[in-house]
């Protein structure tokens, strides 16, 4: 895919990135590091990748790196990893040949299982901005109705970021792309330069893959409505908003709708209705 | 002092303990046990809890040294779990309870395994992994509710389990997940299964019927034995569970990890989730078999923090549900 020279130029010499058994973890974790990323930036420690922020030829750029989970079996966390790797990077493509806003992908290293991705800059992840904007709603309330408005405006806003939510994932199950991990954690809002509004940019596709199936679709989206209502509580009505405006989006949302409801009632000990 | 006794009998295991304060004073329980090849059933289960029900109410009080009249609430589990099973517990807990003139209080069975655990292990604010024969969840505290933030989206860990045990004769005695583990040990041939994790949640219903297919053919061709069967099926359940269990602790921003339910008391299990912790800096609480497996005293410490923070069940609620969701009950106890 990419030209040799160019790992060559990035990536001298790993070191042996297998890890070895037992031990200390700090020593262990730097070992493991490879060495075109010792001076990058750790961003974050995720559950199973760690995200480095550095410079790809100049370029502000986040490289995710799939590291080995020592508590799984050696061949099935080969078989995951690499699977991961290519998948994420087919389904990112994916959706930006569709148009939906997506970080490009610099380059891809399937030896030390590394992504090298844009750096969305001027961005926040929507689990933050709605928990920001929630709070300050409710401080609102205590200050009596004199700010009844701004909480109102604050209510509008959270219910457009909701369509446009439902927009976007509509437009990239239309595009047979299964995100396999949707969260508001997941997703991006980025300034305009200008600052005239912001558009919505979806990352993440380590769980991604390709299915036409309205089950896959509707699976995503249950996914999506237990990560959001647990992670922001008393939302029901803006998650319903969500879901009107997929149905508007997408050609083919009624049959997924459908395989929502669906997996809700086969979750074993759901309520028992009528 | 607050002394609380509580009947557990959702499923196989009927079982009474007795909690005061925090101490367990008393906990029997008995199994119904199946032969090889066969899975329980709620009528023959439920007539298994009516034979020995007594017997383990007596024990229960004899080992606590105590009478009927030092008890301060009957706590029995409401559900979820088999029928039968339920409804016969549920009708022992409510005639003592009338007969020793004493509060009912209806327990969700899945809190009862979470406030044991809690309670044995000090974790104090945990994400919990929940896996037995009948549940799989992730669940982490947050605003009163115990909110699942994964679950099997068709059947429970256990079940798969106990299934494929039944598919190639594994000894239901003392359970099909004890053997299957034992048998694991000795298994070293990594054979590939299905992987099936969408965000938070798993599903095993494919990986069953994947073995149920493959199981007995790759054994009686050589491919493979039945200790590489169980070594591999394992060796891939517990990934996938150690994996979302890891995903709701970033997603959490959690430290601090506890397994509870039947299948936690698995060894290699709780292994595995020790090395992922391990690699996160954070915190592994499990206990063992007395109280991972369902148990009469979790209920009772259940029971006892409900009771305690004002609640109690009416004689005409006092039904039971075959299900009933952890994310249904209004956690009155904790801030």
């Amino acid at each position: 895919m990419t030209p040799d020279h160019l790992v060559a130029l990035l990536c001298p010499p790993l070191h042996n990135p297998r890890r070895r058994r037992g031990g200390n973890m700090a020593p262990e974790k730097s070992a493991t590091v490879p060495q075109f990323l010792r001076g990058a930036e750790l961003v974050k420690q995720g559950a199973e990748a760690r995200v480095y922020r550095t410079q790809f030829l100049g370029r502000p750029t986040i490289v995710k790196e799939r590291f080995s989970k020592r508590y799984r079996h050696v061949a099935l966390d080969e078989k995951l990893t690499r699977r991961r790797t290519v998948q994420e990077v087919r389904s990112i493509l994916r959706c930006r040949r569709a148009g939906i806003p997506a970080p490009a992908v610099y380059f891809v290293d399937y030896t030390s299982h590394c992504i090298f991705l844009e750096e969305i800059l001027r961005s926040s992840t929507v689990r933050d901005h709605i928990a920001s904007t929630q709070q300050s709603a409710s401080c609102t309330v205590q200050e009596l109705d004199r700010d009844q408005d701004r909480e109102l405006v604050q209510e509008q806003e959270l219910e457009q970021l909701a369509q446009q939510v439902g927009q976007i994932l509509a437009k990239m199950h239309d595009e047979d792309v299964i995100h396999g991990d949707l969260t508001t954690s997941n997703m991006l809002l980025r300034r305009s330069p200008e600052d005239r509004g912001s558009d919505l940019v979806l990352i993440d596709f380590g769980l991604s893959y390709i299915s036409a199936l309205p089950e896959d679709k509707g699976v995503d989206l249950y996914v999506l409505e237990k990560a959001f209502l647990s992670t922001h509580p008393h939302t029901e009505a803006l998650f319903q908003k969500l879901l009107k405006s997929y149905s508007a989006s997408s050609k083919k949302s009624s049959a997924v709708l459908k395989k929502l409801d669906e997996v809700r009632l086969r979750g074993r000990k759901r309520s028992m209705v009528g | 002092m607050t002394v609380v006794i509580g009947f557990e009998g959702s499923a196989n295991k009927i079982g009474i303990g007795i909690i005061r304060d925090g101490e367990v004073l008393s906990n029997p329980r008995r199994t119904y046990i199946t032969p090889p090849g066969q899975g329980f059933m709620p009528s023959d289960t439920a007539r298994h809890h009516r034979a020995v029900i007594l017997t383990v109410l007596k024990e229960a009080l004899e080992q606590a040294g105590l009478k009927p009249a030092d008890v301060d609430c009957v706590a029995y589990t409401k559900g979820p779990g088999m029928g039968a099973p339920l409804v016969t517990v549920a009708l022992v807990a409510r005639t003592v309870a009338q007969l020793w003139g004493k509060p009912l209080l209806g327990v969700n069975h899945c809190i009862g395994h979470i406030e044991m655990g809690r309670l044995i292990t000090k974790a104090n604010n945990p994400t919990v992994l929940y896996v037995s024969g009948g549940n799989t969840q992730v669940i982490a505290y947050s605003e009163r509710r115990y909110r699942i933030f994964g679950e099997t989206i068709d059947i429970a860990v256990g079940n798969c389990l106990d299934r494929f045990a039944r598919v190639i004769k594994i000894s239901n005695d003392p359970s099909p997940g004890y053997n299957i583990e034992q048998m694991a040990k000795k298994g070293s041939q990594y054979m590939e299964l299905p992987y099936t994790v969408k965000g938070m949640d798993v599903s095993f219903s494919g990986i069953l019927s994947y073995i149920e297919e493959a199981a007995n053919k790759m054994l009686s061709s050589g491919q493979c034995t039945a200790e590489d069967l169980c070594f591999s099926l394992q060796e891939t359940v517990f990934a996938m569970l150690v994996e979302i269990t890891e995903r709701a602790m970033a997603h959490c921003g959690s430290q601090e990890v506890l397994i509870v339910g039947g299948v936690g008391c698995n060894v290699r299990l709780q292994e595995m989730m020790g090395v992922m912790c391990d690699e996160r800096g954070a915190k592994l609480f499990a206990t063992d078999e007395r109280f991972c497996i369902d148990n009469g005293a979790m209920i009772a410490q259940a029971g006892w923090e409900m009771f305690r923070s004002g609640q109690v069940t009416e004689l005409e609620d006092s039904w039971i549900t075959q299900r009933y969701r952890t994310d249904e009950v209004e956690v009155t106890w904790r801030d």
